[in-house]
């Protein structure tokens, strides 16, 4: 699904990934994980092409989604990003209407029918687990949901539009425990339908949702392994080191 | 000792802030009261008054009829209700030629008798003289003008407050002509301002930025004196020729002008509106697929509203009471028009025009004081309205 093949990144002059190599099979969830600094973001941003914001980056190697090179100059990005969803850190709801926020990205891929985009609004907040908690304030501003509503509501945003894959960028780490345990469920579901790439400094999250981790350390992947095999069984001592807390 | 200090500079603090409270509470105090005098007055010559003939049915006259009459547009009494007799106009000058010398008297004595005698003559008389020419013996009937009122003010649509032997107040024109130049102003400040703005914080570089806010934060640097001579040589000559116009002192170039001057304010703010939507709303939107163009349409101006609203006032405000390059381009002739290509006059250009030949405590003083307090007025309400609707986009 996504293949990663010797992939360098740089900020500037500063390397900031040194050749990575990666596969992320269909349907299963991969945990990036390692300390802070150690490339697993910049890496995810990579798949969706979102470093491409940032002034003076430049990216060696190859990135493939199904087969397709999404570094090739061809490609439309914005298909490209609608393929491949994003969730970020920290809730970003625009300050919009619920409704809105969630045909936002319905509406710039050009849908404008008014039932439609009812349907597939109400099915993203179904399927984000959220309908229920907002069906009576869908008209209501976003920004007055709670800090985990409106992280749900990023996802519901982002599966709106129909991805294969979504990236998700440390999506808890701003929100409180029970929220935190409404997300993970959540991307055990998706999983049935989607690939998930997940970022974490979380490592009992990592356990929790993931199939496969990749353990980062200074810009370089240290092992990807089954997720299991790299919690109980590393084969290198740096991530046995970081999966059992001596560092990191 | 240190807690003495901080008290001070407590002090210190606090009479600045009523300072600055006060004198703006004191600014706007004396110009309302120097400017709600004008109302309630005659608006003719200070110790004149006006009289007809006894058997004139007409008994009082407004100050646009006046003016009509002198400027002969209005030839019979009959226009203004009374008998048909032509009207015969005499003011202290034609007595004066009129009369000799001998009967009126080397000091003015026998003035009374003279106008007694032409009143008599011409029954369609209608005569300014002075209040002391008035005795027990006059036999003309003295009509009324009309007051000053703040409906004639506002409503009126003559300003010639130096016009002889009734000053028409009216201010409909300038009020126009305001309004007229300081919408064209955002109209063509606002589009551009907004488009360069976002050029600034959205599409270019670094450098090309740092290179080009600079230019734009000088241009607010430039007295307006330059600006109105920039006009008078570049933008005036230009329309004049476009248009194919008899001037080209118009109300365009009064907006070009203002809206090239309102551009500053208009730019720098909504930059900065613009440069401090979160970096996350942004990535949002590209994340859902949305083009550069749709982020910035659908989620960047959405959001930095408030920044562009303020910007806009400001620009309206500068506009508004714009003096010195509007004075220099606009024409300056006091026509009720809705033309941008036609001369028009504004509040401020007319305030500075005329106050230094205004004589201090005269009617005509007091009637830009009235101006100013109306400028006043429109400027408040602009900031009350976009108050309003800033706080009500917030909720």
């Amino acid at each position: 699904m996504i293949q990663i093949e010797k992939v360098n990144f740089f900020y500037g002059i500063q390397k900031a990934l040194n050749n990575i190599n990666l596969s992320v099979p269909q349907h299963s969830v991969m945990a990036f994980i390692g300390p802070s600094g150690c490339g697993k973001s910049t890496l995810l941003r990579l798949i969706n092409r979102m470093n491409d914001l940032i002034d003076g980056t430049k990216m060696e190697g190859l990135i493939t989604v199904d087969g397709m090179n999404i570094y090739d100059k061809k490609i439309d990005i914005e298909t490209l990003r609608k393929n491949v969803g994003m969730v970020f850190q920290k809730p970003n709801p625009f300050p919009k209407t619920i409704f809105e926020n969630v045909a936002y990205g319905l509406r710039v891929s050009g849908m404008s029918n008014a039932t439609e985009l009812k349907d597939r609004v109400e099915n993203a907040l179904i399927q984000a687990a959220l309908w229920k908690e907002v069906e009576p304030v869908l008209h209501k501003n976003a920004t007055n949901l709670s800090g985990g509503q409106q992280q749900r509501l990023c996802i519901a945003r982002c599966l709106a539009v129909n991805p294969k894959i979504i990236l998700m960028d440390e999506p808890a780490s701003a929100l409180d425990p029970i929220s935190t345990s409404k997300i993970e469920e959540l991307i055990l579901e998706l999983k049935l339908n989607h690939t998930i790439v997940i970022v974490t400094h979380n490592m009992q999250q990592a356990l929790r949702v993931s199939d496969y981790t990749s353990f980062f350390y200074l810009g370089e992947l240290i092992e990807c392994n089954t997720t299991s095999e790299i919690f109980n069984n590393p084969k290198q001592d740096k991530t046995r080191n970081y999966v059992t807390g001596k560092f990191g | 000792m240190k807690k003495l200090f901080t008290r001070f500079q407590e002090i210190v603090l606090l009479v600045s802030g009523w300072f600055t409270s006060i004198m703006v509470l004191l600014i706007v105090f004396f110009l309302f009261k120097e400017g709600i005098k004008i109302f309630g007055k005659k608006p003719v010559e200070e110790g004149f008054v006006m009289a007809v003939h006894p058997n004139n049915l007409v008994n009082s006259i407004s100050p646009g009829m006046c003016k009509d009459i002198f400027d002969g547009k209005i030839e019979n009494w009959e226009r203004l209700g009374g008998r048909s007799y032509p009207i015969e106009l005499a003011t202290l000058e034609d007595i004066g030629s009129l009369y000799t010398e001998e009967e009126i008297g080397s000091e003015m004595e026998h003035l009374d008798s003279c106008f007694n005698d032409y009143i008599n003559k011409h029954e369609g008389a209608l005569i300014s003289l002075p209040k002391s020419a008035v005795s027990s013996s006059f036999k003309g009937k003295i009509i009324s003008v009309k007051k000053i009122s703040l409906n004639s003010f506002i409503r009126g649509i003559e300003w010639f407050p130096t016009s002889k032997p009734v000053a028409q107040f009216g201010i409909l024109p300038l009020i126009t002509g305001t309004l007229l130049v300081s919408l064209g102003a955002i109209l063509f400040a606002l589009p551009l301002g907004l488009a360069c703005a976002i050029y600034m914080a959205e599409i270019t570089n670094k450098r090309t930025r740092s290179f080009m806010k600079p230019i734009v934060e000088l241009l607010a640097g430039i007295p307006s004196v330059v600006y109105g001579f920039f006009g008078l040589v570049v933008i005036v000559p230009l329309i004049q020729k476009v248009f194919h116009l008899d001037v080209g002192e118009t109300a365009l170039s009064g907006s070009i002008i203002l809206g090239i001057m309102a551009l500053p304010t208009i730019i720098t703010i909504s930059e900065d509106a613009l440069r401090n939507v979160p970096v996350s709303m942004r990535e949002a939107s590209i994340a859902l697929g949305a083009t550069k163009w749709q982020t910035i349409s659908k989620v960047l101006i959405p959001y930095s509203l408030n920044g562009i609203t303020t910007a806009i006032a400001l620009g309206i405000g500068r506009a508004i009471g714009e003096t010195m390059a509007v004075l220099m381009v606009t024409g300056n002739a006091g026509n009720l028009t809705l033309s941008y290509l036609k001369p028009i006059r504004t509040i401020p250009a007319t305030i500075a025009a005329e106050l230094g030949e205004a004589p201090a405590g005269g009617m005509h003083y007091q009637a830009l004081f009235t101006l100013g307090c109306v400028l006043f007025v429109f400027t408040l309400a602009i900031n009350i309205y976009i108050n309003f609707v800033t706080k009500r986009r917030r909720m």
